[in-house]
């Protein structure tokens, strides 16, 4: 047919064709249709709302907790610590593989029951596999004079909180 | 003369409607038989013709084959258990207890399950290490081998993902430490553990999307490579056998005769 004829790069010196043009246009509207699509299945597959336990634990009150004495709570995985210098919250997750680590008071360490990591009272870690102590959660005094304790922010170890 | 029971086949096999179904028609002719793999959807994955010896135990110790059988039986024994179990946290364990001590048959579906979930995963690396040493990976079969390393990961994620499901101590912790090694993937760790549980910690959303992933998505890619893998056989020249390989391998194209007959 002469209109092909006509559009054959050889005859008119351009690089592509008309129909080259439309395969390019067709293949890269599907690339970006296919980046939407994976663009709106990552969003679709990341809840934006959950409903998991909130950070923020009540630990009750102060005199519940002697001198010198470690409390686990299970349900919310940490550490209440009455030390000698005050109040500490640690977290009570292994750094390792995130299991529920167990304080062992006939040996005064924290020891995790998954691969036999074990940590000193205040987080630090004495052998095993994990990499990081057992982090300090923000700690502090509620209006009402309750322990509070924020599980998602970490602080900085030693960080008493005297009542 | 009396009919015998053969004959009664025979005369069903003639009928109108089995003629519909079964388009290869009476006889048991070479043709025929060879028509009859070719023509049924879910036989013409295979050869028409196999040597005797490829169908002899210690060829392939049918480990293949015994794999393919256990994926069937975790087929047709975890449906029945959807119909009782409900992937949610109130209820998902309170049903796993039901399906061992009220539903009736439910202890042996549920062992059925679980043991042929573990002889799949057994049989698996059986069927590698066989083909592996008995060197069937090699050229022309290198393909179906790499199809074959993703039907193992898919294996062991469907394992994965069940394991989850009775929502017991032993799967809460076996998931929130296997979920955390998923994290150690390099830049996007954090997001994978994320997207993998729908949420921070193993919980609710953790439980939807393990049942969705075990009863749902992995079955039917598993199905999908499965018969891709089937397939394979046929078009990469038969089961291998180390008789019938050619003594060198020549690269570039492969004659057309070397490809086999017809029939492959």
């Amino acid at each position: 047919m002469p209109e092909e004829k006509n559009n054959t790069p050889a005859e008119t010196g351009k690089d592509f064709n008309r129909r080259d043009f439309f395969v390019k246009l067709g293949l890269g509207s599907l690339s970006i249709a296919a980046a939407g699509t994976a663009a709106f299945s990552y969003q679709f597959l990341s809840p934006n709302v959950l409903y998991e336990p909130s950070p923020i634990v009540n630990a009750g009150r102060p005199e519940n907790y002697a001198v010198d004495s470690v409390t686990i709570d299970v349900n919310s995985g940490i550490y209440l610590v009455h030390a000698q210098e005050g109040f500490f919250a640690l977290s009570a997750v292994c750094t390792h593989l995130g299991c529920l680590t167990a304080w062992k008071p006939e040996l005064g360490i924290i020891a995790c029951p998954c691969h036999g990591s074990k940590f000193k009272r205040d987080g630090e870690k004495i052998e095993g596999p994990a990499p990081k102590p057992l982090p300090w959660l923000q700690t502090w005094i509620s209006d009402e004079g309750d322990l509070m304790v924020d599980r998602s922010i970490t602080i900085r170890s030693m960080q008493f909180v005297r009542v | 003369m009396a009919k015998t029971i053969a004959s009664y086949f025979d005369e069903l096999r003639g009928t109108r409607v089995w003629r519909s179904v079964f388009r290869s028609g009476t006889g048991s002719s070479t043709l025929h038989r060879a028509l009859a793999v070719q023509q049924n959807v879910f036989l013409h994955l295979f050869s028409t013709k196999v040597r005797t010896r490829m169908l002899s135990f210690s060829t392939t110790w049918y480990l293949g084959t015994l794999t393919f059988g256990t994926f069937l039986l975790l087929v047709v024994t975890g449906i029945p258990l959807m119909f009782y179990y409900h992937p949610s946290v109130p209820q998902a364990y309170a049903d796993t207890k039901d399906l061992e001590f009220v539903v009736s048959s439910g202890l042996f579906l549920r062992n059925l399950h679980r043991w042929s979930a573990h002889a799949m995963v057994f049989l698996v690396f059986a069927h590698m290490f066989k083909v592996f040493y008995r060197g069937a990976y090699r050229p022309p079969r290198e393909f179906n081998w790499v199809i074959g390393v993703i039907l193992l990961l898919i294996t062991l994620l469907l394992s994965y993902t069940g394991y989850l499901l009775p929502w017991d101590q032993l799967a809460f912790w076996a998931i929130t430490v296997g979920s955390n090694i998923a994290s150690a993937v390099p830049v996007m760790g954090n997001k994978v553990h994320f997207l993998m549980l729908g949420g921070n910690v193993v919980n609710a959303n953790a439980l939807l999307r393990f049942y969705v992933l075990h009863c749902m998505i992995l079955p039917l890619v598993a199905i999908l490579f499965v018969a891709v893998h089937f397939w394979r056989i046929r078009k990469d020249g038969g089961l291998y056998s180390h008789q019938s390989e050619p003594q060198t391998v020549t690269a570039g194209p492969v004659p057309a005769a070397a490809k086999g007959g017809q029939f492959q």
